[in-house]
């Protein structure tokens, strides 16, 4: 892996869903160690973007590339991105009834290892590794024996698409309105739990409609997306700024 | 559809599109009667049998019944109509002399069980399973037989045992399912040519688990077979019954009777995993699978339960029914049903309860794929002198992808006011947003679809005895999830 690569970098992006296009030319590039907050009005696009690059097959790119560490990965499953690091928190985690969380979690454990000649691990073996991890995001052991988001409230899935981010030891991490619908106390758990995950070697993309979220996890830039493209850059100030003025202004 | 149901679709048929394992056929020199119905041929099906004469005329009884009734309307299943003339109603593979040990069984024939997971030979027999083999319209072998002897267990060919025990089959043949019960029962009383008969002694907990395998290799062969088991006072026994059939572009018929009686404080435990031949993958050929089962709790405080796994035929027509008469008899009815591509499946369970405080379970799972089209349909009935009487229900279906279709026609017929019934039903589906949350997580959606499977089908697999429990489980991955490990 050449680390003076960019994480991510995206080219000219064209993406069409039914025939719409959704996406117009955009262009972003991440840094490893870096956070960026993607914000802008409903329908800009933002949670689009975020299912193209974990490959979602409802999308058509057609024209301008991916590349992930340097490679082009429009041609990869999805399977194959999350197993390379590509990690997607959902706006609305779904439910998946009869299926364990525990049975969820260890087999994504255990493909990534599959992925990587690692040995796939026995459900006792598991235990010790998600006990772990539950508790950076302060989440009981009773979540392990539930179904996969199956009553969880809405701050509990949010929790959950964090524990398997860091199970997963994601490269770059896409979380996508893990805000919303959140109180302030969930907000600092899940916030410290990133934090502490964050580290030189990855990278976050932040996609939010508050300010709130930006004072506890600290973004390096901050973009504004509307109509399918990036329409202005900046730093966490600029976060400050449509705080009190809105998008309206940008036009 | 838009772009991304057709990934999700193509995916599934890529994973459905497994080939039938035991599509295989059999060539063996075969004694057969012309095809065709009619009373010459129930003569001389009889006469080939050498039956004794009750026989015959149950038989004759049951032609002329037939012959009144049409075939019934009102299951959410289309067909073509049935050429019962173009039907062979004996076909057995042909045998020079009685045969004295299974060494004398054709070779082909156990190479045919063989290949089905079935060895019939000393050596290699399941270990704690008896065997009741069935190759078109007659049994080849039966295993463990005098073991279960010792016991005083009856396990044999129900073909042996109106020979060996004429007046126990006279006293209960077609007492659970009368001859004139419906259409199909009525063709199977006048041409039964074989199937299993187990009798459990009084204080008997049968030491094996019985099992029948139905195997119809014959192109233009119906399987009509019969299976009746009687468990005295305090017995309990275990039977399992496993279904193949070769692959055909046309139809075969099948159309089985199975009769259950359980005495006081007696226990039977009825397992199906049903995989005849299901068609190609546009609906050509098929097994029409038209079964009447029925179990009958006479005594106080007996226990029946039916559990299924549906995996194969064209059609299946089906419902295994509990008559709860005895006081505080238990009726017990577990199943899942799977259909893929052109399958139709119209089954589902009767619960009748007469006597007092008898209970009743009914847990069903229909997972449908493809275009086919799956259907529930119960009935719960609680008589007047039912006091006390209990039911519990719940009906759950599992669509994948856009094109199948599910229905759930649950009838609850109560005559008395204490009774207590409850019903779920719900109904999910496999959809392209839980499909991409697998993948998302780096988890392939052979692997995912499996997961979601088994769980939506544990509460039934954990009713099934171990050997047939893996069975399931496996063939499900085979119709449904691909091999990928």
């Amino acid at each position: 892996m050449n680390i003076d690569l960019p994480i991510l970098e995206i080219r000219n992006l064209r993406a069409y869903i039914n025939n719409n296009e959704i996406l117009k030319n955009l262009n972003l590039t991440i840094n490893r160690g870096e956070v960026h907050a993607i914000m802008g009005p409903n329908g800009s696009g933002k949670s689009t973007f975020s299912k193209i690059i974990a490959g979602h097959p409802a999308y058509q790119v057609v024209a301008g590339d991916i590349l992930f560490n340097g490679k082009s990965i429009l041609e990869l499953e999805p399977e194959k991105r999350s197993h390379l690091g590509i990690f997607l928190a959902f706006q609305y985690p779904i439910e998946i009834p009869g299926v364990s969380n525990e049975d969820f979690l260890r087999l994504a454990y255990n493909s990534k290892q599959k992925f990587y000649n690692k040995p796939e691990v026995d459900p006792i073996e598991f235990f010790s590794i998600i006990d772990q991890k539950l508790k950076l995001v302060n989440m009981s052991s009773i979540f392990l024996t539930r179904n996969v988001n199956e009553g969880f409230s809405g701050g509990e899935k949010k929790r959950n698409e964090i524990l398997q981010m860091i199970l997963l030891e994601s490269e770059l991490s896409i979380l996508d309105e893990t805000d919303s619908g959140l109180d302030i106390d969930a907000l600092k758990v899940i916030s410290t739990g990133i934090n502490n995950f964050m580290d030189s070697n990855k990278a976050i993309i932040l996609i939010t409609h508050y300010q709130r979220l930006l004072d506890y996890i600290k973004p390096d830039f901050v973009h504004v997306m509307q109509n399918g493209k990036i329409i202005k850059t900046g730093t966490a100030d600029l976060a400050k700024e449509l705080e009190t003025k809105g998008y309206e202004w940008l036009k | 559809m838009n772009q991304s149901n057709k990934i999700l679709n193509n995916n599934i048929t890529k994973l459905v599109n497994q080939p039938y394992k035991y599509g295989f056929s059999t060539i063996i020199e075969k004694d057969i009667i012309e095809k065709g119905l009619n009373e010459t041929v129930i003569h001389l099906l009889s006469k080939k049998k050498n039956e004794p004469i009750f026989l015959l005329k149950f038989r004759l009884k049951a032609y002329k019944k037939w012959k009144e009734m049409s075939c019934p309307q009102w299951a959410q299943l289309k067909f073509e109509e049935i050429d019962y003339q173009d039907v062979i109603y004996y076909s057995a593979p042909k045998i020079k002399k009685k045969l004295n040990s299974l060494d004398e069984v054709d070779p082909e024939l156990l190479e045919t069980f063989n290949k089905l997971g079935i060895s019939l030979t000393e050596q290699k027999r399941l270990t704690n399973v008896a065997v009741d083999a069935v190759f078109d319209s007659i049994s080849i072998a039966t295993t463990f037989k005098e073991e279960l002897a010792e016991y005083g267990v009856i396990f044999s060919s129900i073909s042996e045992a109106i020979h060996e025990y004429t007046k126990i089959i006279e006293k209960y043949l077609g007492t659970v399912v009368p001859i004139g019960d419906n259409y199909f029962s009525a063709l199977n009383s006048a041409v039964f040519t074989d199937g299993s008969f187990c009798y459990i002694p009084k204080n008997v907990i049968c030491p094996l688990d019985l099992s029948t395998y139905f195997r119809i290799n014959d192109q233009k062969s119906g399987q009509f077979e019969r299976t009746l088991i009687i468990a005295e006072e305090n017995s309990e026994v275990s039977y399992l019954e496993g279904c193949t059939a070769p692959q055909y572009d046309n139809n075969q018929l099948h159309a089985a009777i199975v009769e259950l009686i359980a005495l006081n404080n007696a226990r039977i435990k009825y397992s199906t995993v049903q995989n005849w031949y299901a068609g190609d993958q546009k609906g050509q050929g098929g097994v029409f699978n038209f079964v009447t089962k029925r179990g009958l709790c006479a005594g106080d405080s007996a226990k029946i339960s039916w559990t299924q796994v549906e995996t194969g035929s064209s059609i299946t027509w089906k419902y295994p029914s509990c008559v709860l008469i005895g006081e505080n008899a238990q009726g017990e009815f577990y199943s899942v049903a799977l259909t893929n591509n052109y399958q139709q499946a119209d089954t589902g369970t009767k619960m009748i309860h007469i006597g007092k405080n008898t209970r009743s379970r009914i847990v069903s799972k229909g997972i449908s794929a493809g275009n086919s089209k799956n259907t529930y349909r119960g009935l719960v009935s609680v008589n007047k002198k039912a006091i006390g009487a209990r039911n519990y229900s719940q009906c759950d279906s599992l669509l994948i992808g856009n094109m199948s279709n599910a229905n759930t026609f649950p009838i609850i017929s109560v005559q008395n006011s204490k009774t207590k019934i409850e019903h779920e039903a719900s109904t999910s589906k496999i959809g392209e947003e839980q499909i991409f949350y697998f993948l998302q997580r780096g988890i392939s959606i052979e692997k995912g679809i499996e997961l979601m499977i088994s769980g939506f089908c544990r509460q039934v697999f954990t009713e099934l005895p171990l050997e047939f429990a893996s069975e399931a489980d496996r063939l499900l991955s085979l119709k449904l999830e691909g091999s990928v490990g």
